[in-house]
């Protein structure tokens, strides 16, 4: 059973990179010893009256120097606290959670919508073959995107047309031709259910990093569940849990 | 110092429990938590068949606590039977099966396959705001619990305890209830109905609408309705709502909770119910309090 660790961090650095995104280091004691690209953390809030813990993928971890990168969407108010703290002051963090990505050899398509863009960082440095880097955003406010050239080439795509192509990282797949042999994708549901759909027409493997309201982090309590093709060998009924048996699916295994 | 209480006539080693739905069967957080330190766990509710729940989301945070909307997702009686039961039986604690229905016929069909199982005590859950049928529906009349209590005892095995709504007028008017259908003892309380709405979408925050609402908000209500319950009738009480640490936990004893369950606590502190268990220990060494029966409904006027 992989090893999860609760601890307390310390925010090694943290900056604003866009509107609302925010790119924090924390340095760990184990966490970043047993992270892979795709798994996420549980960061708890210090504010009592916000009990649940907010999950947030891993951006890139950095095994030499223990540390661990999490670029975030100010989305509320515990989100909002962490956007506030400052290099230096702690944080309680449970970690690494959920099952990554399973890294393959052939040609890939690494998508990213939005918030799904960062996990997309750490896979791009794992992942050892052709890549093929397609971020998608609303706007010119654009980030990550130069870390991300480093792994491979970069499509963007933005629903404003200011970079890239005009509209989704579909349609900037299609303008640009590419073509590759499997899909790992983070970012808004229409975004994965259009994949599942490209990738089932082009008979390509497809994985898909989903998300949903979560309490427990950690598998016990059933919040965050997606429906399955099949009946799930630990809940006994179509459904999977997202923090435990995810958040990286096969598309074809689950219902978008 | 004994920290051992008698729960319907089970021992556990200390007041201190899970509460069902936070906990699942404990696999979970069992890497986290020493099992073998909890007076109990209690079980996520099980069904007769396999229930697939509500649909997402299902939980909301609110300030000070949660809501939830699960709607007793459950694998079935007999998968719990092969895997969980088996699971739990490797530790000294004691296990308590929440059983959940949406019929008579579906707790009594639960409550018949438990009769040879290693469990010790019964749970039953009349009291779930998030299903349409069965849950609450038993547990807000004071004839239907008596019935279901009845038809309960008729069938168990174990021990049978009552999982009581706070969504009522008057909890002690279902607690007596409860007590005359042949209870032997009591657990409250399940969640508020509550509501959060998205002010930016205009939507329900929750797919169900509805759900539970927990966590330390909840807290001074659940106080009150143990203290109230256990004036009311003879019957041992499990106190749970809100309990986030010792202190609470000791107040839900001195209010006349023999035990505790600490529920939406785990979420926010996956190590916490281990942490009460020495928290309560520290107090009652504090205060030289030899055994822990003294702290039962110890609380007094000022």
């Amino acid at each position: 059973m992989p090893e999860k660790f609760e601890e307390i961090v310390s925010i090694i650095s943290q900056e604003k990179i866009a509107e609302g995104i925010y790119d924090m280091w924390l340095g760990t004691e184990e966490i970043a010893a047993h992270a892979k690209a795709g798994q996420f953390v549980s960061v708890y809030c210090n504010d009592g009256t916000k009990l649940l813990p907010r999950p947030i993928s891993i951006c890139e971890v950095n095994k030499e120097e223990k540390a661990i990168r999490l670029v975030y969407r100010v989305a509320g108010g515990g989100t909002a606290e962490f956007s506030q703290m400052k290099a230096g002051e702690t944080l309680r963090v449970l970690g690494p959670l959920g099952n990554g990505f399973t890294l393959g050899e052939k040609s890939a398509f690494l998508i990213g919508g939005g918030i799904g863009i960062p996990p997309m960082l750490e896979l791009a440095k794992e992942l050892n073959c052709e890549k093929q880097i397609v971020v998608g955003y609303r706007n010119d406010e654009l980030f990550l995107v130069d870390e991300l050239k480093q792994y491979g080439e970069v499509i963007v795509a933005t629903e404003d047309g200011s970079v890239g192509t005009k509209g989704n990282v579909l349609d900037a797949i299609r303008e640009n031709g590419l073509k590759a042999d499997v899909i790992y994708a983070c970012g808004p549901t229409p975004m994965l259910r259009a994949l599942k759909q490209y990738a089932a027409e082009n008979d390509i493997e497809c994985w898909i990093s989903m998300e949903e309201r979560m309490a427990c982090g950690i598998g016990a309590c059933l919040a965050c569940v997606c429906k399955s093709k099949e009946k799930d060998h630990h809940t006994n009924v179509n459904n999977k849990r997202i923090c435990k048996e995810g958040p990286v699916f096969r598309a074809e295994e689950v219902e978008l | 110092m004994n920290m051992k209480v008698d729960l319907c006539g089970v021992t556990l080693n200390n007041p201190v429990m899970t509460a069902s739905g936070t906990f699942g069967s404990g696999a979970e957080y069992s890497e986290f938590v020493d099992l073998n330190k909890l007076g109990a766990v209690v079980t996520k509710g099980v069904a007769n068949v396999p229930w697939p729940g509500n649909p997402t989301p299902r939980v909301a945070e609110v300030y000070g606590g949660m809501l939830n909307a699960v709607g007793l997702q459950n694998p079935g009686i007999d998968v719990f039977c092969e895997r969980d039961i088996p699971f739990l039986k490797k530790y000294d604690t004691k296990i308590i099966v929440n059983v959940c229905g949406h019929s008579t016929e579906e707790y009594i069909a639960v409550v018949e396959r438990l009769r040879d199982q290693p469990v010790d005590l019964l749970e039953i859950n009349i009291s779930c705001p998030n299903v349409k049928e069965g849950g609450i529906a038993f547990g807000q009349d004071p004839k239907a619990v008596e019935a279901i209590t009845k038809e309960m005892k008729k069938y168990a095995a174990q021990p049978v305890i009552m999982k009581l709504s706070p969504n009522v007028t008057d909890i002690t008017e279902m607690a007596r209830a409860a007590e005359a259908g042949g209870a032997d003892g009591l657990s409250l309380i399940n969640t508020i109905t509550g509501m959060k709405i998205d002010i930016h979408r205009r939507n329900f925050v929750l797919a169900n609408r509805t759900g539970g609402m927990s966590g330390p908000a909840i807290h001074p209500v659940a106080v009150r309705m143990v203290y109230q319950t256990a004036q009311a009738v003879k019957l041992p009480i499990i106190g749970m709502g809100g309990i986030m640490n010792a202190e609470d936990a000791i107040e839900m004893i001195l209010a006349g909770a023999t035990a505790v369950s600490v529920g939406t606590a785990n979420f926010a502190n996956p190590k916490v119910t281990e942490q009460i268990v020495d928290g309560i220990r520290d107090y009652m060494e504090m205060y030289k309090v030899a055994d822990i029966k003294e702290l039962i409904g110890a609380v007094h006027d000022r």
